[in-house]
């Protein structure tokens, strides 16, 4: 492998946030007021989906108070928490663009519903469920790791 | 004395804490080492000269095998020097390693830019580009070079199409952002000049540095 994949594999998010183009996301925002930090949460269309790896954007679309705001999340950056897929979109299109010259009912994106979309689904949540599995092995062994150290260690500091 | 040589591996991008994005160059420098040192009595000015990455002696020159035999290191594919204002602190047969570089260092970059062969002159000199339809033909021409009669001739220097790329260039004041010791990786912020695995050098930077 090329020492940037390598270098990016390291930092990225080992998985990535789902999310497709037409569907309707919450994406949950680490913010900061002052000093403290709180979870926003940014609801509203994916109309674009770019870049590869470790670059990989979303463009979420919203209407707030009839006017049309678009923010751009790296999916790999440490401020985006969670991308939650809300309801997922029927759409012919890569990049929803023509949603910008729309207003009112047009906006709307027909729901994509049926059995992939169910088995998806569920192969998600299995996804997740192994994978936290996964996550409290890995952080049990290593507590297990550091129990036996200190262990070793013990007799030296007697 | 900083300067060492190095690899240029290729770009990515980091996140800081704030979700800020910085695109970075990955340069994979040294370890160096110092195969000779210059001074003001001996040779007129002061240096150290590094060499980078070992090869096989049949690669290199006889003369340049020689002058490595002398430094008693490796033959290198790869050998600058860079010029002091005092003796060098550092002998002959020291390594350089990036570790003499640290986070927020400003430094000069010095590669060989990537080749573009014959190039037009919108390419080399950012000339205009002419109108496409209507009938034109002079889409990509470089238009008039000069005036008529007098002074009867084309002034020298005048920008035309020529070999463009391939030479050395210097990016200055870019600010190291990541120094890995472990894999000898410097993440430098900006560009780089050359292509993916060119050779480069990376030296503290000379002007534009706020003293203090």
């Amino acid at each position: 492998m090329d020492l940037i994949d390598n270098l990016e594999a390291e930092v990225c998010k080992r998985v990535p946030p789902k999310a497709h183009v037409g569907d309707t996301v919450d994406v949950h925002y680490l913010i900061r007021e002052g000093d403290k930090e709180r979870i926003q949460i940014f609801s509203g269309t994916v109309i674009a989906l770019k870049g590869r790896g470790i670059r990989r954007t979303i463009t979420v679309r919203r209407i707030v108070q009839g006017e049309g705001v678009e923010r751009i999340f790296p999916l790999h950056g440490p401020r985006v928490q969670e991308v939650v897929i809300m309801r997922r979109g029927k759409v012919r299109r890569a990049r929803l663009y023509y949603m910008r010259d729309r207003v009112g009912k047009s906006t709307r994106v027909t729901e994509l519903l049926g059995d992939k979309v169910r088995r998806e689904r569920e192969q998600d949540t299995a996804d997740q469920a192994a994978q936290e599995a996964a996550d409290a092995a890995a952080a049990q062994a290593a507590e297990k790791t550091v129990e036996a150290n200190e262990t070793d260690t013990e007799p030296v500091e007697v | 004395m900083t300067l060492i040589l190095g690899r240029k591996r290729g770009m990515t991008q980091l996140f800081a804490d704030d979700g800020a994005v910085t695109g970075v160059t990955v340069v994979a420098a040294g370890p160096c080492v110092v195969c000779q040192t210059k001074t003001d009595e001996v040779d007129g000015y002061n240096a150290v000269q590094l060499g980078f990455e070992d090869i096989r002696d049949k690669v290199s020159k006889k003369p340049l095998r020689g002058h490595y035999k002398k430094a008693g290191t490796a033959t290198k594919r790869f050998l600058r020097e860079e010029r002091l204002s005092a003796p060098p602190q550092l002998a002959v047969g020291d390594t350089v390693t990036v570790e003499q570089f640290q986070e927020g260092d400003v430094v000069d970059v010095v590669g060989t830019s990537k080749g573009r062969g014959f190039a037009g002159t919108i390419k080399r000199h950012g000339f205009h580009r002419g109108p496409e339809t209507h009938g034109s033909h002079n889409v990509r021409q470089p238009g008039s070079i000069g005036c008529s009669a007098y002074p009867g001739r084309v002034f020298k220097g005048k920008r035309m199409s020529g070999h463009y790329g391939a030479a050395r260039h210097t990016v200055k004041n870019l600010r190291i952002l990541q120094v890995d010791t472990e894999r000898n990786l410097l993440y430098i912020k900006g560009a780089v000049p050359g292509p993916r695995n060119g050779l480069v050098q990376v030296r503290t930077a000379k002007t534009g540095v706020k003293k203090g």
